[in-house]
Protein backbone atom coordinates (compact mmCIF):
# COMPACT_ATOMS: atom_id res chain seq x y z
CA UNK A 1 0.00 0.00 0.00
CA UNK A 2 1.03 3.94 -0.49
CA UNK A 3 -0.11 6.53 1.00
CA UNK A 4 0.89 10.22 -0.50
CA UNK A 5 3.08 9.04 -2.18
CA UNK A 6 5.16 7.14 0.32
CA UNK A 7 5.52 3.00 0.14
CA UNK A 8 4.49 1.90 3.51
CA UNK A 9 5.74 -1.33 5.01
CA UNK A 10 3.71 -4.57 5.39
CA UNK A 11 1.05 -4.31 9.04
CA UNK A 12 1.28 -0.75 8.93
CA UNK A 13 -2.50 -0.97 9.42
CA UNK A 14 -1.66 -2.15 12.77
CA UNK A 15 -0.35 1.25 13.82
CA UNK A 16 -3.56 2.48 13.74
CA UNK A 17 -5.55 -0.32 15.54
CA UNK A 18 -2.87 0.67 17.90
CA UNK A 19 -3.86 4.22 18.26
CA UNK A 20 -7.19 3.33 18.47
CA UNK A 21 -6.74 1.09 21.67
CA UNK A 22 -4.67 3.43 23.18
CA UNK A 23 -7.77 5.75 22.92
CA UNK A 24 -10.29 3.15 24.24
CA UNK A 25 -8.08 2.80 27.22
CA UNK A 26 -7.14 5.77 27.72
CA UNK A 27 -11.08 6.68 27.58
CA UNK A 28 -11.75 4.16 30.75
CA UNK A 29 -14.37 2.75 28.88
CA UNK A 30 -13.88 -1.22 30.40
CA UNK A 31 -11.44 -1.84 33.04
CA UNK A 32 -10.76 -4.77 30.58
CA UNK A 33 -8.99 -2.92 27.83
CA UNK A 34 -6.06 -1.16 29.48
CA UNK A 35 -4.09 1.63 27.13
CA UNK A 36 -1.53 -0.15 25.11
CA UNK A 37 1.04 1.64 26.81
CA UNK A 38 0.52 0.33 29.83
CA UNK A 39 0.26 -3.07 28.50
CA UNK A 40 3.78 -2.32 26.69
CA UNK A 41 5.13 -1.14 30.20
CA UNK A 42 3.90 -4.41 31.87
CA UNK A 43 5.68 -6.79 29.18
CA UNK A 44 8.44 -5.26 29.45
CA UNK A 45 8.09 -5.49 33.39
CA UNK A 46 7.14 -8.97 33.63
CA UNK A 47 8.79 -10.59 30.77
CA UNK A 48 12.41 -11.45 32.59
CA UNK A 49 10.55 -12.57 35.79
CA UNK A 50 11.16 -16.20 37.04
CA UNK A 51 7.13 -16.64 36.47
CA UNK A 52 7.11 -15.64 32.67
CA UNK A 53 10.10 -17.37 32.22
CA UNK A 54 8.80 -20.56 33.85
CA UNK A 55 5.71 -20.45 32.01
CA UNK A 56 7.58 -19.80 28.70
CA UNK A 57 9.65 -22.62 28.97
CA UNK A 58 6.95 -24.64 29.90
CA UNK A 59 4.65 -23.54 27.07
CA UNK A 60 7.18 -23.99 24.53
CA UNK A 61 8.43 -27.59 25.46
CA UNK A 62 4.39 -28.71 25.02
CA UNK A 63 4.19 -26.75 21.96
CA UNK A 64 7.37 -28.14 20.65
CA UNK A 65 6.84 -31.76 21.99
CA UNK A 66 3.32 -31.39 20.16
CA UNK A 67 4.41 -29.82 16.85
CA UNK A 68 7.03 -32.19 16.62
CA UNK A 69 4.66 -35.54 17.26
CA UNK A 70 2.73 -34.04 14.27
CA UNK A 71 4.91 -33.57 11.67
CA UNK A 72 6.99 -37.50 12.57
CA UNK A 73 3.33 -38.72 12.45
CA UNK A 74 1.30 -36.42 10.08
CA UNK A 75 4.01 -36.14 6.98
CA UNK A 76 4.69 -40.03 6.63
CA UNK A 77 0.91 -41.01 7.38
CA UNK A 78 -0.34 -38.18 4.71
CA UNK A 79 2.30 -39.15 2.13
CA UNK A 80 1.35 -42.98 2.64
CA UNK A 81 -2.40 -41.76 2.03
CA UNK A 82 -1.69 -39.96 -0.84
CA UNK A 83 0.39 -43.28 -2.60
CA UNK A 84 -1.78 -46.25 -1.31
CA UNK A 85 -5.40 -46.35 -2.47
CA UNK A 86 -6.02 -48.54 0.57
CA UNK A 87 -4.77 -46.72 3.37
CA UNK A 88 -6.57 -43.67 2.13
CA UNK A 89 -9.91 -45.49 1.98
CA UNK A 90 -9.35 -46.52 5.58
CA UNK A 91 -8.16 -43.07 7.12
CA UNK A 92 -9.63 -40.45 5.55
CA UNK A 93 -12.99 -40.41 6.92
CA UNK A 94 -11.16 -39.68 10.10
CA UNK A 95 -8.75 -37.45 9.33
CA UNK A 96 -11.80 -35.63 7.78
CA UNK A 97 -13.62 -36.02 10.84
CA UNK A 98 -11.02 -35.43 13.28
CA UNK A 99 -10.42 -32.21 11.06
CA UNK A 100 -13.98 -30.59 11.88
CA UNK A 101 -14.45 -32.09 15.72
CA UNK A 102 -14.57 -29.66 18.45
CA UNK A 103 -11.59 -31.51 19.78
CA UNK A 104 -11.79 -29.40 23.15
CA UNK A 105 -14.60 -31.41 24.18
CA UNK A 106 -12.36 -34.32 23.62
CA UNK A 107 -9.89 -32.92 26.33
CA UNK A 108 -11.50 -34.33 29.22
CA UNK A 109 -10.98 -38.18 27.31
CA UNK A 110 -7.51 -37.32 27.04
CA UNK A 111 -7.35 -36.55 30.70
CA UNK A 112 -9.25 -39.88 31.98
CA UNK A 113 -6.63 -41.27 29.74
CA UNK A 114 -3.10 -39.68 30.10
CA UNK A 115 -3.76 -38.33 33.40
CA UNK A 116 -3.24 -34.62 34.46
CA UNK A 117 0.20 -34.39 33.52
CA UNK A 118 2.15 -32.91 30.47
CA UNK A 119 1.40 -35.59 28.60
CA UNK A 120 -2.15 -35.04 27.85
CA UNK A 121 -1.36 -31.48 27.01
CA UNK A 122 1.62 -32.55 24.56
CA UNK A 123 -1.09 -34.99 23.28
CA UNK A 124 -3.69 -32.47 22.96
CA UNK A 125 -1.13 -30.00 20.97
CA UNK A 126 -0.64 -33.08 18.35
CA UNK A 127 -4.12 -33.29 18.11
CA UNK A 128 -5.00 -30.07 17.16
CA UNK A 129 -2.14 -29.85 14.71
CA UNK A 130 -2.36 -32.80 12.86
CA UNK A 131 -5.04 -33.28 10.77
CA UNK A 132 -4.26 -30.49 8.33
CA UNK A 133 -0.86 -31.48 8.09
CA UNK A 134 -1.76 -35.13 7.01
CA UNK A 135 -4.46 -33.36 4.35
CA UNK A 136 -1.93 -31.17 2.99
CA UNK A 137 0.90 -33.86 2.97
CA UNK A 138 -1.72 -36.46 1.10
CA UNK A 139 -2.75 -33.51 -0.99
CA UNK A 140 0.54 -33.16 -1.91
CA UNK A 141 1.14 -36.45 -2.58
CA UNK A 142 -1.67 -36.78 -5.04
CA UNK A 143 -0.56 -34.23 -7.57
CA UNK A 144 2.35 -35.71 -8.06
CA UNK A 145 3.80 -36.56 -11.28
CA UNK A 146 3.41 -39.78 -11.99
CA UNK A 147 6.19 -39.49 -14.30
CA UNK A 148 8.77 -38.58 -11.65
CA UNK A 149 8.16 -41.67 -9.84
CA UNK A 150 8.36 -43.84 -12.64
CA UNK A 151 11.83 -42.31 -13.57
CA UNK A 152 12.68 -43.27 -10.17
CA UNK A 153 11.40 -46.72 -10.34
CA UNK A 154 13.57 -47.03 -13.32
CA UNK A 155 16.44 -46.56 -12.27
CA UNK A 156 16.22 -48.73 -9.56
CA UNK A 157 14.64 -46.68 -6.66
CA UNK A 158 13.58 -48.22 -3.81
CA UNK A 159 10.15 -47.78 -2.37
CA UNK A 160 11.57 -46.56 0.76
CA UNK A 161 13.66 -44.62 -1.17
CA UNK A 162 11.08 -43.02 -3.79
CA UNK A 163 9.73 -42.05 -0.52
CA UNK A 164 12.25 -39.33 0.90
CA UNK A 165 13.98 -38.97 -2.20
CA UNK A 166 10.46 -38.06 -4.66
CA UNK A 167 7.73 -38.31 -2.57
CA UNK A 168 8.42 -35.99 0.20
CA UNK A 169 10.24 -33.49 -1.84
CA UNK A 170 7.35 -33.09 -4.55
CA UNK A 171 4.85 -32.70 -2.04
CA UNK A 172 6.93 -30.23 0.36
CA UNK A 173 5.08 -26.76 -1.20
CA UNK A 174 1.79 -28.43 0.23
CA UNK A 175 3.59 -30.28 3.00
CA UNK A 176 4.70 -26.81 4.00
CA UNK A 177 1.38 -25.19 4.03
CA UNK A 178 -0.35 -27.62 5.99
CA UNK A 179 2.48 -27.31 8.58
CA UNK A 180 1.94 -23.71 8.87
CA UNK A 181 -1.93 -24.25 9.37
CA UNK A 182 -0.65 -26.99 12.12
CA UNK A 183 1.22 -24.84 13.85
CA UNK A 184 -1.66 -22.12 14.14
CA UNK A 185 -3.24 -24.72 15.63
CA UNK A 186 -1.03 -26.14 17.95
CA UNK A 187 -0.85 -22.66 19.21
CA UNK A 188 -4.43 -22.73 20.38
CA UNK A 189 -4.02 -26.53 21.21
CA UNK A 190 -1.55 -26.01 23.57
CA UNK A 191 -3.41 -23.29 25.13
CA UNK A 192 -6.50 -25.25 25.59
CA UNK A 193 -4.70 -27.99 26.94
CA UNK A 194 -2.57 -25.54 29.47
CA UNK A 195 -6.25 -24.43 30.58
CA UNK A 196 -8.44 -27.33 31.32
CA UNK A 197 -5.60 -30.11 31.92
CA UNK A 198 -3.53 -28.70 34.24
CA UNK A 199 -3.47 -25.00 34.89
CA UNK A 200 0.50 -24.92 34.08
CA UNK A 201 2.72 -22.78 31.28
CA UNK A 202 0.99 -19.17 29.91
CA UNK A 203 -2.11 -21.01 30.77
CA UNK A 204 -1.79 -20.82 34.47
CA UNK A 205 -1.01 -16.92 33.72
CA UNK A 206 -3.57 -16.39 31.83
CA UNK A 207 -5.83 -17.61 34.67
CA UNK A 208 -3.81 -15.79 37.35
CA UNK A 209 -4.25 -12.53 36.00
CA UNK A 210 -7.84 -12.52 34.99
CA UNK A 211 -8.93 -14.27 38.11
CA UNK A 212 -7.28 -11.29 39.87
CA UNK A 213 -8.26 -8.73 37.33
CA UNK A 214 -4.86 -7.87 36.17
CA UNK A 215 -5.74 -6.64 32.62
CA UNK A 216 -2.46 -5.27 31.45
CA UNK A 217 -0.51 -8.38 32.56
CA UNK A 218 -3.19 -10.26 30.45
CA UNK A 219 -2.93 -8.82 27.40
CA UNK A 220 1.29 -8.79 27.83
CA UNK A 221 1.16 -12.20 27.51
CA UNK A 222 -1.20 -12.69 24.94
CA UNK A 223 0.98 -10.33 23.15
CA UNK A 224 3.71 -12.24 23.63
CA UNK A 225 2.20 -15.57 22.58
CA UNK A 226 0.99 -13.55 19.44
CA UNK A 227 3.89 -12.31 18.69
CA UNK A 228 5.82 -15.79 19.12
CA UNK A 229 2.66 -17.57 16.84
CA UNK A 230 3.30 -14.80 14.36
CA UNK A 231 6.83 -15.43 13.79
CA UNK A 232 6.61 -19.29 13.79
CA UNK A 233 3.94 -18.53 11.18
CA UNK A 234 5.72 -15.99 9.03
CA UNK A 235 9.23 -18.34 9.52
CA UNK A 236 6.99 -21.32 7.89
CA UNK A 237 5.68 -18.85 5.15
CA UNK A 238 9.22 -17.98 4.44
CA UNK A 239 10.19 -21.42 3.94
CA UNK A 240 7.14 -21.56 1.73
CA UNK A 241 8.46 -19.13 -0.47
CA UNK A 242 11.91 -20.64 -0.55
CA UNK A 243 10.22 -23.74 -2.45
CA UNK A 244 7.75 -22.07 -4.52
CA UNK A 245 9.99 -21.64 -7.56
CA UNK A 246 9.16 -25.07 -8.29
CA UNK A 247 5.52 -25.45 -6.71
CA UNK A 248 3.96 -24.18 -10.31
CA UNK A 249 6.20 -26.35 -12.00
CA UNK A 250 5.54 -29.39 -11.19
CA UNK B 1 11.11 -68.18 -33.79
CA UNK B 2 7.98 -66.67 -35.12
CA UNK B 3 8.87 -63.71 -36.45
CA UNK B 4 6.85 -60.95 -38.84
CA UNK B 5 8.78 -60.57 -42.35
CA UNK B 6 11.40 -58.47 -42.59
CA UNK B 7 12.13 -56.80 -45.49
CA UNK B 8 15.76 -56.99 -45.99
CA UNK B 9 16.74 -54.54 -48.98
CA UNK B 10 20.35 -55.08 -48.54
CA UNK B 11 19.64 -59.12 -48.27
CA UNK B 12 22.78 -60.60 -47.12
CA UNK B 13 22.15 -58.98 -43.81
CA UNK B 14 20.53 -62.10 -42.31
CA UNK B 15 23.61 -64.02 -42.35
CA UNK B 16 25.95 -61.50 -40.07
CA UNK B 17 23.23 -59.81 -38.48
CA UNK B 18 23.92 -58.68 -34.91
CA UNK B 19 22.39 -60.64 -31.59
CA UNK B 20 19.45 -59.07 -30.14
CA UNK B 21 20.12 -57.13 -27.16
CA UNK B 22 16.26 -57.52 -26.35
CA UNK B 23 13.95 -59.86 -27.18
CA UNK B 24 10.07 -59.47 -26.50
CA UNK B 25 8.28 -63.26 -27.04
CA UNK B 26 4.47 -62.98 -27.07
CA UNK B 27 3.91 -60.39 -25.30
CA UNK B 28 0.13 -59.45 -24.14
CA UNK B 29 -1.45 -56.76 -21.84
CA UNK B 30 -4.94 -56.01 -20.92
CA UNK B 31 -5.59 -53.44 -18.78
CA UNK B 32 -9.27 -54.24 -17.19
CA UNK B 33 -10.80 -55.00 -20.08
CA UNK B 34 -8.92 -53.13 -22.69
CA UNK B 35 -6.36 -55.35 -24.73
CA UNK B 36 -3.58 -53.13 -25.47
CA UNK B 37 -0.93 -55.95 -25.95
CA UNK B 38 -1.53 -58.95 -27.85
CA UNK B 39 0.81 -61.81 -28.82
CA UNK B 40 3.69 -59.19 -29.32
CA UNK B 41 6.97 -60.80 -30.49
CA UNK B 42 9.65 -58.35 -31.73
CA UNK B 43 13.77 -58.51 -31.82
CA UNK B 44 16.14 -55.44 -31.32
CA UNK B 45 19.10 -56.22 -32.53
CA UNK B 46 22.24 -54.94 -30.36
CA UNK B 47 23.97 -51.61 -31.34
CA UNK B 48 20.98 -50.30 -33.52
CA UNK B 49 17.92 -47.94 -33.03
CA UNK B 50 14.90 -49.47 -33.43
CA UNK B 51 11.83 -47.50 -33.72
CA UNK B 52 8.29 -48.19 -32.34
CA UNK B 53 5.88 -46.65 -34.82
CA UNK B 54 2.25 -46.61 -35.05
CA UNK B 55 -1.51 -44.95 -34.27
CA UNK B 56 -1.85 -43.50 -31.07
CA UNK B 57 -2.92 -45.76 -28.44
CA UNK B 58 -1.53 -48.51 -30.04
CA UNK B 59 0.51 -49.78 -27.14
CA UNK B 60 4.00 -48.40 -27.73
CA UNK B 61 4.19 -46.70 -24.30
CA UNK B 62 2.89 -49.87 -22.74
CA UNK B 63 5.64 -52.03 -24.72
CA UNK B 64 8.55 -49.57 -24.13
CA UNK B 65 7.49 -49.85 -20.05
CA UNK B 66 7.35 -53.75 -20.29
CA UNK B 67 10.60 -53.79 -21.61
CA UNK B 68 11.33 -51.30 -19.20
CA UNK B 69 10.49 -53.41 -16.39
CA UNK B 70 8.01 -51.09 -15.06
CA UNK B 71 4.60 -52.96 -16.26
CA UNK B 72 4.26 -56.53 -15.93
CA UNK B 73 3.16 -58.16 -19.35
CA UNK B 74 -0.13 -60.38 -18.94
CA UNK B 75 1.76 -62.66 -20.82
CA UNK B 76 4.70 -63.49 -22.82
CA UNK B 77 8.47 -62.50 -21.70
CA UNK B 78 11.04 -60.17 -22.58
CA UNK B 79 14.84 -60.57 -22.81
CA UNK B 80 17.32 -58.34 -22.17
CA UNK B 81 20.75 -59.32 -23.38
CA UNK B 82 19.69 -63.50 -22.70
CA UNK B 83 18.50 -62.69 -19.28
CA UNK B 84 14.70 -62.33 -18.55
CA UNK B 85 12.98 -59.29 -17.33
CA UNK B 86 11.92 -58.94 -13.67
CA UNK B 87 12.07 -55.32 -13.28
CA UNK B 88 13.59 -52.21 -13.54
CA UNK B 89 17.20 -52.94 -14.02
CA UNK B 90 20.69 -50.95 -14.87
CA UNK B 91 20.97 -52.45 -18.19
CA UNK B 92 17.93 -50.40 -19.21
CA UNK B 93 17.50 -46.35 -18.87
CA UNK B 94 14.77 -44.37 -19.74
CA UNK B 95 14.45 -40.81 -21.48
CA UNK B 96 10.74 -39.73 -20.71
CA UNK B 97 8.31 -37.57 -23.47
CA UNK B 98 7.66 -35.08 -20.73
CA UNK B 99 11.69 -35.39 -19.18
CA UNK B 100 10.69 -35.87 -15.81
CA UNK B 101 13.30 -34.06 -14.04
CA UNK B 102 13.40 -33.10 -10.48
CA UNK B 103 12.01 -29.37 -10.35
CA UNK B 104 13.96 -28.74 -7.42
CA UNK B 105 17.58 -30.08 -8.15
CA UNK B 106 19.54 -28.25 -10.29
CA UNK B 107 21.17 -29.67 -13.88
CA UNK B 108 24.10 -31.38 -11.98
CA UNK B 109 22.31 -33.52 -10.03
CA UNK B 110 19.40 -34.02 -12.29
CA UNK B 111 22.11 -35.57 -14.66
CA UNK B 112 23.73 -37.49 -11.78
CA UNK B 113 20.71 -38.77 -10.22
CA UNK B 114 20.55 -42.04 -12.01
CA UNK B 115 23.31 -42.96 -10.49
CA UNK B 116 22.99 -40.95 -7.07
CA UNK B 117 19.53 -43.84 -6.72
CA UNK B 118 22.25 -46.68 -7.91
CA UNK B 119 24.10 -45.63 -5.12
CA UNK B 120 27.65 -44.02 -6.37
CA UNK B 121 29.73 -41.88 -4.10
CA UNK B 122 28.71 -38.25 -4.85
CA UNK B 123 31.91 -37.13 -6.64
CA UNK B 124 31.92 -40.06 -8.90
CA UNK B 125 28.82 -39.56 -10.17
CA UNK B 126 29.27 -35.88 -10.33
CA UNK B 127 32.02 -36.21 -12.82
CA UNK B 128 30.84 -38.49 -15.07
CA UNK B 129 27.24 -35.99 -14.90
CA UNK B 130 29.41 -33.44 -16.23
CA UNK B 131 31.15 -35.70 -18.56
CA UNK B 132 27.94 -36.21 -20.21
CA UNK B 133 26.56 -32.91 -19.27
CA UNK B 134 29.40 -31.64 -21.52
CA UNK B 135 28.34 -34.48 -24.42
CA UNK B 136 24.85 -32.83 -24.56
CA UNK B 137 26.23 -29.40 -24.94
CA UNK B 138 25.12 -28.58 -21.81
CA UNK B 139 28.40 -26.54 -20.34
CA UNK B 140 27.38 -23.98 -18.05
CA UNK B 141 24.24 -24.55 -17.01
CA UNK B 142 25.04 -27.13 -14.02
CA UNK B 143 23.70 -25.00 -11.54
CA UNK B 144 20.34 -24.19 -13.84
CA UNK B 145 17.35 -25.48 -12.62
CA UNK B 146 14.87 -27.09 -15.08
CA UNK B 147 12.48 -24.24 -14.82
CA UNK B 148 15.19 -21.99 -16.23
CA UNK B 149 16.07 -23.95 -19.47
CA UNK B 150 13.81 -24.52 -22.46
CA UNK B 151 12.29 -27.51 -23.46
CA UNK B 152 14.98 -28.35 -25.81
CA UNK B 153 17.41 -28.27 -22.89
CA UNK B 154 15.42 -30.35 -20.41
CA UNK B 155 15.33 -33.12 -22.56
CA UNK B 156 19.06 -32.84 -23.12
CA UNK B 157 19.12 -33.33 -19.32
CA UNK B 158 17.32 -36.00 -19.73
CA UNK B 159 18.94 -37.74 -21.65
CA UNK B 160 22.48 -37.34 -20.64
CA UNK B 161 20.81 -38.17 -17.34
CA UNK B 162 20.20 -41.60 -19.26
CA UNK B 163 23.66 -41.91 -21.31
CA UNK B 164 25.25 -41.35 -17.48
CA UNK B 165 24.32 -44.44 -16.08
CA UNK B 166 25.65 -46.60 -18.85
CA UNK B 167 23.16 -48.93 -19.70
CA UNK B 168 23.10 -51.05 -22.72
CA UNK B 169 19.87 -50.26 -23.50
CA UNK B 170 18.03 -46.58 -24.03
CA UNK B 171 14.59 -47.00 -23.98
CA UNK B 172 12.81 -43.49 -25.51
CA UNK B 173 9.14 -42.32 -25.17
CA UNK B 174 8.43 -39.65 -28.04
CA UNK B 175 11.36 -37.96 -26.41
CA UNK B 176 11.22 -35.32 -28.94
CA UNK B 177 7.55 -35.07 -29.14
CA UNK B 178 7.45 -31.95 -26.60
CA UNK B 179 10.01 -29.76 -28.04
CA UNK B 180 10.02 -27.46 -30.96
CA UNK B 181 10.94 -28.66 -35.11
CA UNK B 182 14.06 -27.06 -35.45
CA UNK B 183 15.24 -28.55 -31.65
CA UNK B 184 13.89 -31.48 -32.88
CA UNK B 185 15.52 -31.93 -36.48
CA UNK B 186 18.99 -30.98 -34.11
CA UNK B 187 18.26 -33.90 -31.76
CA UNK B 188 17.76 -36.45 -34.91
CA UNK B 189 21.15 -35.35 -35.98
CA UNK B 190 22.51 -35.76 -32.39
CA UNK B 191 20.76 -39.15 -32.30
CA UNK B 192 22.36 -40.41 -35.14
CA UNK B 193 25.29 -39.51 -34.20
CA UNK B 194 25.28 -41.36 -30.63
CA UNK B 195 23.63 -44.50 -32.22
CA UNK B 196 27.16 -44.58 -34.16
CA UNK B 197 29.34 -43.60 -31.31
CA UNK B 198 27.65 -45.12 -28.36
CA UNK B 199 27.74 -48.72 -28.63
CA UNK B 200 24.28 -48.77 -27.56
CA UNK B 201 20.39 -50.38 -28.68
CA UNK B 202 18.26 -47.58 -28.58
CA UNK B 203 14.46 -48.28 -28.58
CA UNK B 204 12.36 -45.39 -30.27
CA UNK B 205 9.05 -44.23 -29.71
CA UNK B 206 7.85 -41.81 -31.93
CA UNK B 207 4.56 -40.72 -34.04
CA UNK B 208 6.51 -39.22 -37.11
CA UNK B 209 7.26 -41.60 -39.66
CA UNK B 210 9.62 -38.75 -41.31
CA UNK B 211 11.50 -38.38 -38.18
CA UNK B 212 11.64 -43.00 -37.74
CA UNK B 213 12.83 -43.26 -41.15
CA UNK B 214 15.67 -40.46 -40.66
CA UNK B 215 17.00 -42.14 -37.15
CA UNK B 216 16.10 -45.96 -37.21
CA UNK B 217 18.00 -48.62 -38.26
CA UNK B 218 14.68 -50.66 -38.20
CA UNK B 219 11.19 -49.35 -37.74
CA UNK B 220 8.72 -52.02 -36.46
CA UNK B 221 5.00 -50.73 -37.43
CA UNK B 222 2.34 -51.80 -35.03
CA UNK B 223 -0.97 -51.71 -35.66
CA UNK B 224 -3.67 -50.20 -33.23
CA UNK B 225 -5.35 -52.39 -30.49
CA UNK B 226 -4.94 -55.11 -29.53
CA UNK B 227 -1.26 -54.21 -30.75
CA UNK B 228 0.17 -56.23 -33.20
CA UNK B 229 3.83 -56.00 -35.50
CA UNK B 230 2.46 -55.14 -38.84
CA UNK B 231 6.03 -54.99 -40.67
CA UNK B 232 9.59 -54.28 -39.77
CA UNK B 233 11.22 -51.83 -42.60
CA UNK B 234 14.87 -51.82 -42.07
CA UNK B 235 15.82 -48.34 -44.04
CA UNK B 236 19.12 -48.86 -45.73
CA UNK B 237 19.97 -45.10 -45.76
CA UNK B 238 23.62 -44.16 -46.80
CA UNK B 239 23.73 -41.85 -43.48
CA UNK B 240 27.51 -41.11 -44.33
CA UNK B 241 25.86 -38.77 -46.43
CA UNK B 242 25.53 -34.74 -45.79
CA UNK B 243 22.51 -34.69 -42.90
CA UNK B 244 20.41 -32.29 -45.60
CA UNK B 245 20.95 -35.29 -48.07
CA UNK B 246 19.37 -37.48 -46.05
CA UNK B 247 16.13 -35.83 -45.73
CA UNK B 248 16.03 -35.62 -50.15
CA UNK B 249 17.76 -39.04 -50.66
CA UNK B 250 14.79 -41.32 -52.80
CA UNK B 251 15.52 -44.30 -50.86
CA UNK B 252 14.11 -41.68 -47.67
CA UNK B 253 11.09 -40.60 -49.60
CA UNK B 254 10.06 -44.29 -50.68
CA UNK B 255 10.22 -45.29 -47.59
CA UNK B 256 8.33 -42.14 -45.86
CA UNK B 257 5.85 -43.24 -48.59
CA UNK B 258 5.53 -46.70 -48.20
CA UNK B 259 4.50 -46.43 -44.40
CA UNK B 260 2.14 -44.18 -45.09
CA UNK B 261 0.16 -46.36 -47.36
CA UNK B 262 1.06 -49.27 -44.97
CA UNK B 263 -0.94 -47.05 -41.83
CA UNK B 264 -3.27 -44.94 -43.50
CA UNK B 265 -5.81 -47.55 -44.01
CA UNK B 266 -5.62 -47.31 -40.08
CA UNK B 267 -6.31 -43.86 -39.81
CA UNK B 268 -9.60 -42.44 -40.10
N1 LIG C 1 -3.02 -47.45 -16.89
C1 LIG C 1 -3.91 -47.76 -17.86
N2 LIG C 1 -5.15 -48.18 -17.54
C2 LIG C 1 -6.04 -48.49 -18.51
N3 LIG C 1 -5.80 -48.41 -19.82
C3 LIG C 1 -4.59 -48.00 -20.21
C4 LIG C 1 -3.58 -47.63 -19.24
N4 LIG C 1 -2.48 -47.25 -19.92
C5 LIG C 1 -2.78 -47.36 -21.23
N5 LIG C 1 -4.03 -47.81 -21.41
C6 LIG C 1 -4.69 -48.07 -22.70
O1 LIG C 1 -3.88 -48.96 -23.43
C7 LIG C 1 -3.78 -48.54 -24.77
C8 LIG C 1 -2.33 -48.38 -25.15
O2 LIG C 1 -1.80 -47.27 -24.45
P1 LIG C 1 -0.35 -46.72 -24.69
O3 LIG C 1 -0.15 -45.56 -23.81
O4 LIG C 1 0.62 -47.83 -24.60
O5 LIG C 1 -0.46 -46.25 -26.21
P2 LIG C 1 0.59 -45.44 -27.08
O6 LIG C 1 0.80 -46.20 -28.32
O7 LIG C 1 1.79 -45.10 -26.29
O8 LIG C 1 -0.24 -44.14 -27.41
P3 LIG C 1 0.31 -42.67 -27.69
O9 LIG C 1 0.89 -42.71 -29.04
O10 LIG C 1 -0.92 -41.83 -27.64
O11 LIG C 1 1.30 -42.35 -26.63
C9 LIG C 1 -4.57 -47.26 -24.90
O12 LIG C 1 -5.79 -47.55 -25.50
C10 LIG C 1 -4.79 -46.80 -23.48
O13 LIG C 1 -6.08 -46.25 -23.37
MG1 LIG D 1 2.66 -43.27 -25.58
Amino acid sequence: MTLFGYRLPGMSSLILWGLLWEIVGRSGMTFFIPPLSEVFLTLFEVIGTPPFLKALSETSYAFAAGVFFALVIGIPVGILMGKNRLVDELLLPWVNIFLSAPLTALVPVLMVLFGFGMRSIIITTTLFAIWIIILNARAGVMQINRSLVEMARSFGATPMVAFYKIYFWAALPEILGGVRIGVIRAVKGVIIGQLLISIVGFGALFELYANNFLMAHFWAVLVVLFALAFTVSEFLAYLERRVSYYAAKR
Amino acid sequence: MVMPQIKDPIGHLEMRAPPNAVVARGVSKTYGDVEALKNLSLEFPKGQLTSLLGPSGCGKTTLLKIIGGLLEPTAGEIEVNGTPVKGPGPDRAFVFQDFALLPWANVLRNVAFGLELRGAAKSEREAIAEKYIAEVGLSGFEKAFPHELSGGMRQRVGLARALSVDADVLLMDEPFSAVDEQTRRKFQEDLLRLVQNENKTFIFVTHSIEEAVYVSDQIAILLPRPSRVLEIIRPAIERNKNVDNIRRDPEYLDIVDKIWAALRSYVE
